[in-house]
């Protein structure tokens, strides 16, 4: 009969302890830099926050003052231009991957949006340059827009698909049994079912289209006043903390600062709204009727 | 209605024929709870040395909760508690001393569902071993071979050992999980249903195997199978839900006695197949 | 649909573009453009792409090497080890700082990570292990050590989310059969686990590394963009993300814009397939589940 020497049983225990006791530390530490950016962001940021800085232009060097205005608008047009025509492209395709997975069209549409999300971005904005901004000859907030619809499709469609996909079959079924053609189906009963997760999948895009610098370097390109002609260079809040931290000021460091903290809890916000509806509307999975 | 108290089985020894039996692990007053959930209530089980004991009743009586009380697989539940105590050549297993990881060892365990590790044949049946320091080489290969023929699976394999063990058919995929059990040289092997999921063949197969083995180990099987309790055990407990939700064991008694003359009539009803 | 096609259209569209308007690059450096180091806009109007590609390679390579430990087990920890109330919210912590925008990352990198973690690291690495060309000084701030730590954590959410995805699609059945074997909880993710889900965490890594590769703005932000050819990490460098973003707007001729169009077509095809192999990686190990659960 085996028996376990004493010493064996010790070292199994003791590696045991440690590797575990090593995944608790890695996991707190995989958490940490999120607190620190956040604090520093708070930190650094809030002092330059002011009602004017939302309001007011950009100031030049030195003097003191002024605001992001012409960033927040921009990066408003710029985002919800994309919204605009990435919406429709991305639900509309969303469905179509969910109700036809396993068709030619269905398995490619997949394909895509995998290549389509693995792009960087800032290859999408040269593909942006090449496509718009060459033969124009101009920068432009459209440009911008654009650009960012290119990158919020692939979002939509994934969170459209996942969502159309949770609509019960019976429900999908009925509406086609009664005779509705398919695309009636997907718009009046599909989709009012899968709004909620619609509306997760577009804050998750806006989320992800606001922060977006690299592209806005060869498309919207910035400018240091306030624009709302969409065939003319805009500023975006990404893009102005990019020069701003960039520049050698101190001043303007601090004004990157500011901005950022503005940024991020815009984009925190949506996040954490999207995945909560999410949490909560999976929880209530019962209730699509 | 009330239920009478089960039959009360407390010497530590079995008259069998002409010899006496030692008890190799016992349930006294065993409850399993999971939260609030009382599972089974006051199981009194005493379990042979070298012999098959088989716990049958209908779906849902607790049979599997008392079998993996045994090799506190409970615990991986989360919020499952005991109440009462198991013992293993008389020590208690359910105690702060104890190291789960060694009652493991001593006591395997076959689940319903062959459930082999996605690596070779071998590694398989090396996986314990290793784990207890077993090097490699010829030590390490003669206790694999042992294994396999115990589980009656050497003959089949052993000219593929290093090909993948989900390449087997069910019936060799649970042996193979039996010989992997086998393989860390337990003192008792829990068997949870282990033929339920295989065709009537392989489950012959199974049940030879089990006669073959049983005098080097104590076994304890759960099953739905009447029949293969009868054909295969030496000792059977009859479970049952009592008004409460909670599983009792209602009689035990050596397999002869509980299929031809059963102190209770629900075994009668049970065994004969007028219910459940 | 309609929409599915365009969806298509688009990717064949942006292969397009990056071909056609890298023509002139690559017409006149063809494949040496990807061994050429030799990058002179202004006097010779040569152009190579060899220290880009190797600044990309170097910063993910560092990326990878810090993020897949702590990944895996932060990932371990939270799927197998953590009690729910636990592991439910550092999971969803976890995965928020993947919501952070790659400018913000820059922006902390720049002002806060690099003087007080990664300066004073560089120090001690080349206070000790200065003698070897990999950490030799002198340390100025932005390196590509700095750019590889920071892609550690912004890849991080990435390998974490995956793995913790791939543990959970592995059948309990495999845990119950390690454990009843009288395996310690170690013991059955290491001899276990991770080989059952081989294939999948490979497939998270590979999509880190595929974020990492493109990563742009917070790489320029820490990089230095300093034509830099010594192989110490301590020094500044570039990645063909930086380059780009850096002299876009800067080329002043066509040769020079298709250049840099050329890095662009190159930094698409490697992402491209990276991504792909990871998706491939982590299906198969949901086919595997699938396979293993019949009896």
């Amino acid at each position: 009969m085996k028996v376990m020497s004493g010493r064996r049983r010790l070292w199994r225990k003791s590696v045991n302890a440690m590797m575990l006791g090593l995944a608790g530390v890695f996991s707190i530490l995989v958490v940490t830099p999120l607190l620190w950016i956040l604090g520093f962001v708070v930190r650094e940021g809030s002092p330059a926050l002011s009602l004017t800085f939302f309001t007011e232009l950009p100031t030049p060097v030195g003097v003191p003052g002024g605001g992001i205005a012409n960033a927040l608008v921009g990066s408003i047009l710029t985002v919800g231009l994309g919204v605009l025509i990435a919406a429709p492209i991305g639900v509309l395709a969303g469905v179509y991957a969910a109700m036809h997975p396993d068709t030619p069209l269905g398995v490619a549409l997949r394909f895509g949006t995998d290549v389509i999300s693995g792009v960087p971005s800032i290859v999408m904005g040269i593909f942006a340059y090449t496509l718009i901004v060459l033969p124009q000859r101009h920068f432009s907030a459209v440009s911008g827009g654009i650009v960012l619809s290119f990158i919020m499709v692939p979002i939509l469609i994934r969170t459209t698909e996942e969502m159309v996909r949770l609509v019960p079959n019976s429900l999908r079924d009925g509406a086609l049994a009664l005779g509705a053609a398919e695309w009636k189906t997907s718009f009046s009963v599909i989709l009012p079912a899968a709004l909620n997760g619609l509306v997760t999948g577009a804050m998750l895009a806006i989320a992800r289209a606001a922060g977006e610098a690299a592209p806005m370097l060869f498309t919207a390109f910035g400018n240091p006043f306030m624009n709302l002609d969409l065939r003319e260079p805009i500023a975006t809040l990404p893009h102005m903390i990019f020069v701003y931290a960039s520049s050698p000021y101190e001043d303007w460091h601090g004004k990157a600062w500011a901005t950022a903290l503005v940024l991020i809890t815009l984009v925190l916000l949506l996040n954490v709204t999207a995945r909560l509806l999410v949490w909560w509307r999976t929880r209530h999975l019962g209730n699509l009727g | 209605m009330d239920i009478p108290a089960p039959v009360d089985v407390r010497p530590r020894v079995a008259q069998i024929g002409d010899g006496t039996v030692p008890v190799k692990t016992e349930a006294r007053d065993l409850s399993v709870f999971y939260r609030d959930f009382k599972a089974i209530t006051q199981v009194n089980l005493p379990v042979y040395a070298q012999k098959i004991t088989a716990i049958i009743g209908p779906s849902g009586c607790g049979k599997s909760t008392l079998l993996r009380a045994f090799n506190r697989m409970n615990d991986l539940v989360r919020g499952s508690r005991v109440e009462g105590q198991l013992y293993l050549d008389g020590q208690p297993l359910y105690d702060s001393q104890v190291d789960v990881v060694d009652v493991r060892r001593r006591i395997g365990m076959v689940f319903q569902r062959a459930n082999p590790f996605p690596k070779s044949i071998y590694d398989n049946v090396a996986f314990g071993p290793r784990l207890y320091g077993v090097g490699g080489g010829s030590t390490l290969d003669a206790l694999v071979e042992k294994s396999l023929r115990q589980a009656a699976l050497w003959d089949e394999v052993k000219d593929k050992l290093h090909q993948s063990g989900l390449s087997l058919s069910g019936g060799q995929q649970q042996r193979l999980c039996i010989a992997r059990a086998i393989a860390v040289e337990p003192e008792v092997i829990l068997m949870d249903e282990p033929a339920s999921a295989l065709d009537p063949i392989s489950t012959l197969r199974i049940e030879e195997l089990m006669h073959d083995i049983a005098k080097d180990y104590t076994i304890i099987i759960v099953t739905h199978n009447m029949q293969q309790a009868a054909r295969v055990s030496d000792f059977t407990g009859m479970m049952m839900i009592d008004d409460h939700r909670a599983g009792r064991l209602i009689e035990f008694d050596q397999t002869q006695v509980i299929f031809t003359n059963p102190k209770d009539k629900r075994t009668e009803d049970y065994v004969t197949g007028r219910f459940g | 649909m309609l929409a599915a096609a365009a969806v298509l259209a688009l990717v064949l569209a942006i292969a397009l573009q990056l071909w056609n308007n890298s023509a002139l690059s690559r017409a006149a450096f063809g494949w040496a453009f990807l061994v050429s180091s030799k990058w002179d806009p202004a006097l010779t109007e040569t152009f190579g792409a060899l220290p880009y590609i190797l600044g990309t390679l170097i910063t993910a390579t560092i990326a990878l090497v810090g993020a897949v430990p702590l990944g895996l087990g932060a990932a371990i920890f939270v799927a197998e080890l953590a009690p729910d109330w636990l592991g439910r919210p550092l999971g969803f912590l976890a995965v928020l700082l993947a919501a952070v925008p790659s400018v913000v990352y820059g922006l902390w990198g720049l002002f806060a990570f690099i003087p007080t973690f990664v300066r004073p690291t560089s120090l001690l690495l080349e206070k000790s292990l200065g003698f070897l060309p990999l950490f030799r000084g002198p340390v100025y701030g932005p390196s590509r050590l700095a750019a590889g730590l920071l892609l550690a954590i912004m890849v991080l959410p990435t390998i974490t989310a995956v793995s913790r995805d791939v543990l959970r699609a592995i059948p309990r059945s495999q845990r119950e059969a390690a454990l009843a074997l009288g395996s310690t909880r170690w013991e059955m993710i290491w001899g276990v686990l991770l080989p059952y889900g081989m294939s999948g965490f490979l497939g998270a890594i590979i999509l880190g590394l595929g974020r990492a590769l493109g990563e742009t703005i917070a790489v320029t932000m820490v990089i230095g963009n300093n034509l830099d050819l010594s192989a110490s990490l301590l020094h500044p460098g570039y990645t063909m993300a930086s380059i780009i973003a850096n002299e876009f707007t800067e080329a002043t001729f066509d040769l020079y814009v298709h250049a840099l169009i050329e890095i662009g077509l190159i930094l698409f095809v490697i992402t491209l397939l990276i991504n792909l192999a990871a998706r491939v990686l982590i299906w198969r190990v949901g086919r595997r589940a699938l396979a293993g659960g019949r009896a």
